[in-house]
């Protein structure tokens, strides 16, 4: 993917403006999710953008699947669509075929698949797929853009995504603390600490801002709220 | 060995080596049959489209200047199209690349029409194929090189929308392409005075067209400093 993304020698004289084709670019964008007990939080900032301009500041990377479901993708926007658009079609030929809706492990397995296909032309995209698992327990599987993929309590994707897993990872996984009492997250607590880490990256990172949007999933449907970041 | 090579060679003359293919003389060789021409850069180009919706429509501009690299080439260019009574589209980037996509759109209106089903192409239908067309052509390596911004108004609701060379797309109430993005003024030495706007309403389309923008260089010698 390097070679892709890099540019062709740019020391040419004769040209006033060298123009390139890169099939990529970076449209920025954060995701998140947590798994609970029994419900799971996801959520992703709203702000498209391409260099130091931004396109949108109301682009939602979270995308609702089925009841149980929900998809964060980010990375290069274009591939984020098609490849959404892609989980779709496959979602409802799954359901025309099953007469059943897909798990979110199923779902998961076959995103792994679909990124996979595409290894050597890869889709940009960073995802996570949070939802409920068949016994009912959150369930948060991340991705690579090549269909690496792992289940995990929690974990950060995208452009802040190394900003965001460390402050996970100290308050969700109880790291580098002594002497803490381990207790269970509840979704008041999930939700609070959404809005507080993504606060902290719209604050470093250019590509985080706007606005976040959190979907919690519990077994009684999905949830959205919409939370104000900074917009500078 | 060097026997048989000399008979073969004898026997074919001048043709191609057995299990090769034959050259003919002045024609393409096979090396080059098949490769195709592509878009690696944009040759005449259009500048910025701005788009934005009203209370009850959308309106999009853009100006006429067709650029041959950093020479006004062409003065008279249309970036601006109607596709429907609901739907527009205008452009930015290669102007036969556009004129390209905006004939198979032409071709695609007329034989939807013919089918005289009472429907049409709504602004975010075309938006949608648009995005799928830009997209399978980046992923080819062959792009088409440019910025559409789609606008319409569909069952009384505004539509306005944006698509780049690489399929990226999105929605919003204002869109900017090129230097338009980073502000609406003519400060690109790429664009001209004389422009036209497309304007949508339910009531149908309205293009105006050419325009023209009051110029001055009356405050020229306000401007110091940047020599």
């Amino acid at each position: 993917m390097a070679t892709l993304l890099m540019k062709p020698d740019e020391t040419s004289s004769y040209a006033p403006k060298q123009t390139y084709f890169s099939p990529y670019s970076f449209n920025g964008g954060t995701v998140l999710a947590i798994a609970g007990d029994d419900f799971s939080v996801i959520a992703s900032d709203t702000r498209l953008s391409e260099g130091f301009s931004i396109h949108s500041r109301d682009v939602e990377k979270t995308y609702k699947l089925t009841g149980t479901t929900v998809l964060g993708s980010c990375g290069f926007h274009g591939d984020v669509l098609t490849l959404t658009k892609m989980i779709e079609a496959r979602l409802k030929t799954y359901k025309q075929h099953h007469q059943k809706t897909m798990s979110t492990s199923a779902i998961a397995a076959m995103l792994s698949t679909m990124l996979y296909y595409r290894r050597f032309f890869p889709f940009y995209t960073y995802n996570i797929v949070a939802g409920l698992d068949d016994e009912g327990k959150g369930c948060v599987f991340s991705f690579d853009p090549v269909g690496s993929y792992e289940r995990e309590a929690y974990r950060a994707g995208g452009s802040a995504s190394s900003m965001l897993q460390p402050l996970l990872d100290n308050q969700i996984g109880f790291k580098n603390q002594q002497g803490v009492e381990k207790v269970g997250l509840s979704q008041e607590k999930a939700v609070a600490l959404v809005k507080d880490v993504f606060i902290s990256a719209a604050e470093r990172d250019i590509y985080t801002g706007d606005a976040i949007v959190i979907q919690l999933v519990t077994k009684d449907g999905i949830k959205s709220e919409r939370f104000q970041l900074r917009r500078d | 060995m060097a026997s048989t090579d000399m008979i073969r060679n004898e026997f074919w003359r001048n043709g191609p080596q057995p299990g090769s293919f034959y050259n003919f003389p002045g024609g393409k060789n096979s090396e080059q049959i098949g490769s195709a021409k592509r878009t690696l850069q944009p040759i005449v180009t259009g500048t910025s489209v701005l788009g934005v919706k009203f209370d009850q429509g959308v309106i999009i501009a853009a100006d006429m200047l067709g650029s041959y690299g950093s020479l006004a080439r062409y003065r008279d260019f249309s970036r601006v199209s109607k596709v429907n009574n609901s739907t527009v589209i205008g452009c930015g980037g290669d102007i036969a690349d556009f004129q390209f996509l905006k004939s198979i759109i032409e071709q695609r209106v007329i034989d939807e029409e013919c089918l005289e089903d009472g429907f049409s192409y709504t602004p975010s239908s075309l938006f949608s194929w648009v995005t799928r067309v830009l997209y399978n052509r980046r992923s080819k390596f062959d792009p088409l090189w440019n910025t559409y911004i789609i606008g319409g108004v569909d069952e009384e609701k505004t539509f306005l929308g944006y698509v780049d060379k690489i399929g990226m797309s999105y929605q919003a109430d204002s869109v900017a392409s090129g230097y338009g993005a980073y502000m609406a003024q003519p400060m690109d030495a790429r664009s001209l005075n004389k422009y036209e706007v497309a304007i949508v309403t339910k009531d149908g389309v309205e293009i105006k067209s050419p325009l023209t923008s009051e110029t001055s260089w009356d405050i020229a010698n306000f401007v110091s400093g940047y020599e």
